[in-house]
């Protein structure tokens, strides 16, 4: 079937445009970014249509790494968990990729910025096509790659290369996890194929496998923004907003839940490592969620948004719902890229914009980016018959029949999910301009895939049935009808609106009466409870510093140097063996090596050695 | 006399005729140079067309009496570890000949022609299979790099360069030593009968005995590596050297180390090896850990990639040491990787110190702005260096890891540690010096790559990808040879693994079956080496 044409595509368009694009018109990069990611679509649909998905297909192209007993093939396959996301990454991806094509018109770089996104394209199939866990790997650090490229685009201001660096080393803190998971799957089970280590899965120790389970989280944590290391995804957003919406909330963000739904075998025998991802995931999308409260710039807003819906995503996981984290994961691509381009939409009329505070008013004057931004916020709210609610239903049910407790705080969640996203729609679309720009809707190039999302954010939910569609290929797992939690969780997310609606739209003094009324509180949040600085205060500074101070200056300078010239003085007296040896004279240098070799003779004999 | 003679001698007949090009034609001795290497460079690739790929052992082996008493003969060959050694070599001597046409313009003579000396050292290093020829090269590739820091380096050179001397002599006196040693005790300096004796009991060693001679050797190499703590000539060395001088030491000198480890140590003293491994592993981890750290704090563009040379020579001997067939093909793999991304690294920021005269990172910034090409090559030798996959560093850092892995687990998670830290130095610096808004003096100094220099660093790149890429083509005949050496080092052991507790955490015979022929000496089994006899 050719899978290795998916990849292949966007990486010739990568290098096309990255070697040649500086002298290419913006059409001709416009034509190989854009035609090698839609031929790439064309061919996951061309591939998916001719396969039989009730079986995985496997490719082998060569052997990459071969050492001992432990062969390591460049290897892809499809089956139904990668169909899903083949179709997720090259679908939203084209649009992205289209919209770009607007977003992008005006800025330095251009062919830069889509050589870079068709880079990113190529590793992210690569991410979910492989066929082991070391090609994964492969994807895993070439994503992350590209997402320090991108979210450092503007490489000359200081903060977006800030957040780049912070980006990659946040991931790298996570891929330590992700590679001692590979190196204790090899020594268990002496192959990192997919097919074969699950295979033995269910023969290992519980210990064993919680331990790797553990370790995979640590992965997925760095590469999902979870709870401890979500910090880098906010900060990503320096990067172009398209970037935002493909890499930091469709995408690339979501490889964690796809790496540890695929690894379910190994999950579900390892109930500690679970419950932990269980508990991750519902406290981060509890937490990320009272920070989304309390910002005034619209990507921040989001970009808490998208860690804490990453959190519902691993609560699925962790209670064992996997279909039901992976239907969240498609939903949530297409709402969340949505509301980023959306969001880019409005930045561009606002000719760079982005704080809340200096918006409003602008659904009469950008209507199209309104409505079609409004049906993402009523996706994301739970709002039935549209694409969140099916699928964060199917979290919340799971999670009840998990830990009531863990369906509680995730309901609480939606209802302030509901409430931050409605308050930005009304701080920026309702009331009255409070800027001091001149308005204009996108170019229709952008408007046709914020149209085409909003299409599949409404109908998304029940066109795509992820659950059923999976239902063979993950483990079943009984979770009882509830209409009455269903009836609790749309609730909270009306509430959550119309809580917003009277804040932000009835009585808009309201909203700031409050935040000063529980002052200390609202404080801890805007700051986002400082966790960036305390961070700095226990790790970076203490590193860095200690480093310098202790181990540069002090152990080498001082001790190590401190001893050898030490010695050298010592034994030269007043003028040195330094001196001799620079005079260059060979007599000395040979009267040493022989006395060396006098000592260390009678050294030997002395030891016994001599028979 | 065959082809590996040949390309042993072809530097040596060219260092000769350079000294006879006159002083006053600069530019032909640059081409002499850059010739006499290319040439060299077309012959060792008839080697590897030649090698056979399915032998372990020894290959083009020469033996001629040379000296009648004491028995020393010019005997060279190639396996598969040296055969790759040598050809990094003979790889990186043309393009340290282009790096440094502009650079060099005092004496452009004299260092040509020790450029040539150099490499002739460098190549019989790995080839030699007599333990006295070993020396003499060995001391001879010393000479040149001597004079490379001392004549063509920077301010401090003098310092650094007998810094440098005298770090590895006293190295290399302990190793004399111990080869005239073991010269009474076998009656030869031969490697294969030595390893011969060995392996048919003719040759044995008391346990005091042995583990003497293997730190005799030992300390040699590790000062050659460098090995925390003996490290700190290295950082000097390669802050005032030229930069064809830090490319050559970086890349294949630092080798000669941890190859000696793999070729003399572990075959000639296996039980002393093992018995070593958890210290000189623990060792090989602070290095890793200590050398990322302390290359995050520097100041200097050369002294962070030093310290960063600390780091990842960490990574070759914990592979050694983790006795697996993993860490050890791991090892060699990451030497290559090491010599091909370290020297690019060397290779751009000696680029950038013709530009700017400067090594300081603080005089730099917004590169990127003004030499777009320049920073991309960097930028992708900089992901090499940080074990970003499909590039080389990668595939070696993979293996050494999983080796460390198999051998003990903790060690995997303490040298891990170095692959955070290496993103941590590597990036700060790409974005200190690259990245931010281009000041007058880097707008007014810092061009693009001309021709020539695309010349030097694409092979370097391309090199980087195909390594990283497909193993394939580089890791088979390094699996035989480290096999062969995991089976040598095997023998001669005093004490019985079959005996030992299994190690604590080992999940029992699928360990053993990945970690090579035999079953994995643990910590708790080598303890016991001293009372075995």
């Amino acid at each position: 079937m050719q899978l290795w044409l998916i990849p292949i595509l966007p990486l010739a368009g990568f290098l096309i445009n990255g070697i040649f694009g500086r002298r290419f018109s913006k059409g001709m990069v416009n034509a190989i970014a854009i035609g090698s990611v839609v031929f790439s679509f064309a061919w996951v649909l061309k591939t998916l249509l001719a396969l039989d998905l009730g079986h995985t297909y496997t490719e082998r192209y060569f052997t990459w790494i071969q050492s001992g007993a432990l062969q390591i093939n460049a290897e892809f396959a499809v089956d139904r968990l990668t169909a899903i996301m083949l179709l997720v990454v090259t679908g939203v991806g084209s649009l992205i990729h289209i919209y770009s094509i607007g977003y992008m018109a005006h800025e330095g770089g251009y062919y830069r910025f889509f050589a870079y996104l068709n880079l990113f394209m190529f590793f992210m199939l690569t991410l979910v096509l492989a066929a082991n866990y070391l090609v994964l790997f492969v994807g895993w650090e070439g994503v992350g790659l590209c997402s320090y490229l991108l979210i450092g685009f503007y490489f000359d201001k200081k903060f977006a290369t800030d957040a780049g660096n912070k980006a990659f080393i946040v991931n790298r803190i996570g891929d330590f996890g992700f590679s001692l998971a590979v190196f204790l799957i090899v020594r268990n089970f002496g192959t990192l194929d997919f097919h074969g280590v699950f295979a033995q899965a269910s023969g290992a120790s519980e210990a064993t496998l919680t331990t790797i389970g553990l370790l995979l989280m640590v992965g997925a944590c760095g590469k999902s923004a979870q709870i401890p290391l979500y910090v880098w995804l906010p900060d990503a957003m320096a990067g172009p907003t398209p970037v935002s919406a493909l890499i930091h909330a469709a995408t690339m963000v979501t490889a964690g839940v796809y790496m540890t739904s695929r690894s379910w075998p190994i999950l579900t025998h390892a109930p500690a490592a679970m419950e932990t991802i269980a508990v991750i995931g519902v406290a981060t999308a509890f937490f990320a969620a009272t920070i989304g409260l309390a910002q005034n710039d619209i990507k921040k807003v989001f970009a808490y948004s998208t860690v804490s819906q990453l959190g519902y995503m691993f609560l699925g996981v962790g209670c064992g719902a996997f279909s039901a984290g992976i239907y969240h994961l498609m939903t949530h691509a297409f709402f969340k890229a949505l509301l980023f381009l959306g969001s880019g939409s409005v930045i561009h009329a606002l000719s760079g914009e982005q704080d809340l505070r200096h918006m409003g008013g602008l659904r009469k004057k950008t209507p199209w980016t309104f409505a079609t931004m409004m049906c993402a916020a009523v996706a994301i709210a739970g709002v039935p018959p549209f694409a969140g609610f099916f699928s964060k239903d199917a979290i919340l049910i799971a999670a009840y029949a998990h830990a009531p407790w863990m369906y509680w705080l995730g309901t609480l969640t939606a209802g302030m999910t509901a409430f931050y996203v409605f308050r930005a729609m009304f701080l920026a679309f309702f009331g009255e301009y409070r800027g001091h720009e001149h308005p204009h809707e996108s170019p229709p190039v952008m408007l046709i895939p914020l149209a085409i999302l909003a299409l599949l954010s409404l109908a998304g939910g029940f066109l795509f049935r992820v659950p059923a569609f999976l239902s063979s290929f993950f483990p079943a797992q009984e979770v009882p009808e509830n209409p009455a939690l269903m009836g609790v969780s749309i609730f909270a997310g009306l509430f959550g609106i119309f809580l917003a609606w009277v804040m932000y739209v009835a009585k808009p003094g309201m909203a700031d009466s409050f935040a000063d009324s529980v002052k200390g509180l609202y404080t801890l949040v805007y700051n986002k409870y400082f966790v960036d600085e305390i961070y700095g205060a226990a790790v970076v500074t203490p590193v860095v510093e200690g480093s310098r101070a202790a181990l540069w200056k002090g152990v080498d300078v001082a001790i190590i140097d401190g001893a050898a010239n030490g010695i050298g003085s010592t034994a030269s007296g007043v003028g040195g063996v330094l001196r001799l040896l620079q005079s260059g004279s060979i007599r000395s240098y040979a009267t040493w090596v022989l006395l060396g070799s006098v000592v260390v003779i009678l050294g030997i004999e002395f030891a016994g050695g001599v028979r | 006399m065959n082809l590996l003679t040949a390309v042993l001698f072809l530097p040596l007949a060219g260092f000769l005729i350079a000294l006879l090009i006159p002083r006053s034609a600069a530019q032909a001795s640059r081409v002499w140079a850059l010739a006499v290497s290319l040439v060299t460079f077309v012959a060792s690739l008839g080697l590897l067309a030649y090698f056979n790929r399915s032998l372990a052992g020894p290959q083009f082996t020469v033996d001629i009496p040379w000296i009648p008493t004491p028995d020393i003969h010019f005997h060279i060959a190639a396996d598969g570890v040296s055969l790759w050694l040598a050809l990094l070599s003979t790889f990186l001597t043309p393009i340290c000949a282009l790096i440094s046409w502009r650079a060099v313009q005092k004496s452009v003579k004299e260092f040509y022609a020790f450029l040539l000396l150099l490499e002739f050292g460098l190549i019989g290093v790995f080839l030699a299979q007599d333990l006295f020829l070993f020396y003499v090269f060995w001391e001879v590739s010393l000479v040149p790099m001597y004079f490379l820091i001392g004549i063509w380096g920077h301010e401090r050179r003098i310092y650094a360069a007998v810094k440098f001397f005298l770090f590895t002599m006293a190295g290399s006196v302990l190793m004399l030593a111990a080869i005239i040693f073991l010269y009474t005790r076998a009656g030869t300096f031969s490697y294969p009968e030595l390893i011969d004796m060995l392996a048919s009991g003719r040759l044995t060693f008391a346990p005091g005995e042995q583990m003497l001679l293997f730190l005799a050797f030992f300390v040699a190499f590790a000062i050659k590596v460098p090995l925390f703590p003996v490290h700190t000539w290295l950082p000097d060395a390669h802050v005032e050297a030229p930069t064809a001088g830090s490319i050559m030491l970086a890349s294949v000198m630092l080798k000669m180390g941890t190859f000696g480890i793999l070729h003399y140590c572990v075959p000639l003293f296996p039980a002393a090896a093992r018995a070593c491994a958890p210290w000189i592993a623990t060792l090989a981890i602070v290095g890793i850990v200590y050398g990322a750290l302390v290359a995050l704090v520097q100041p200097n563009m050369k002294k962070l990639v030093a310290y960063s040379s600390v780091s990842h020579l960490g990574f070759v001997v914990l592979g050694i040491f983790s006795f697996t067939q993993f860490g050890m093909d791991g090892a060699v793999y990451q030497m290559l990787n090491h010599g091909i991304s370290t020297g690019a690294l060397f290779a751009i920021v000696g680029l950038l110190y013709e530009r700017r005269h400067s090594l300081e990172i603080k005089d730099y910034g917004g590169v990127a702005t003004v030499a777009p090409w320049l920073s991309i090559a960097f930028l992708i030798t900089t992901l090499a260096s940080i074990g970003l996959p499909m590039l080389n560093n990668f595939v070696g850092e993979f293996l050494v890891l999983q080796g460390a892995a198999i051998a003990n687990f903790s060690w995997a998670i303490w040298a891990a540690l170095g692959v955070i830290f290496s993103a941590c130095y590597m990036l700060w610096l790409y974005q200190r010096v690259f990245y931010g808004e281009a000041g007058q003096e880097v707008r007014a100094h810092i061009p693009d790559l001309n021709f020539r220099e695309w010349a030097a660093i694409i092979p370097l790149l391309a090199m980087m990808v195909w390594m990283g890429v497909y193993s394939q083509s580089f890791l088979p005949p390094v699996g035989k040879t480290t096999a062969r050496v995991l089976e040598q080092s095997q023998v001669n052991v005093p004490y019985q693994v079959r005996n030992a507790p299994a190690h604590r955490a080992s999940p029992g015979a699928l360990t053993a079956r990945l970690a090579g022929p035999l079953p994995l000496a643990s910590a708790t089994g080598t303890t016991e080496v001293a009372r075995a006899r």
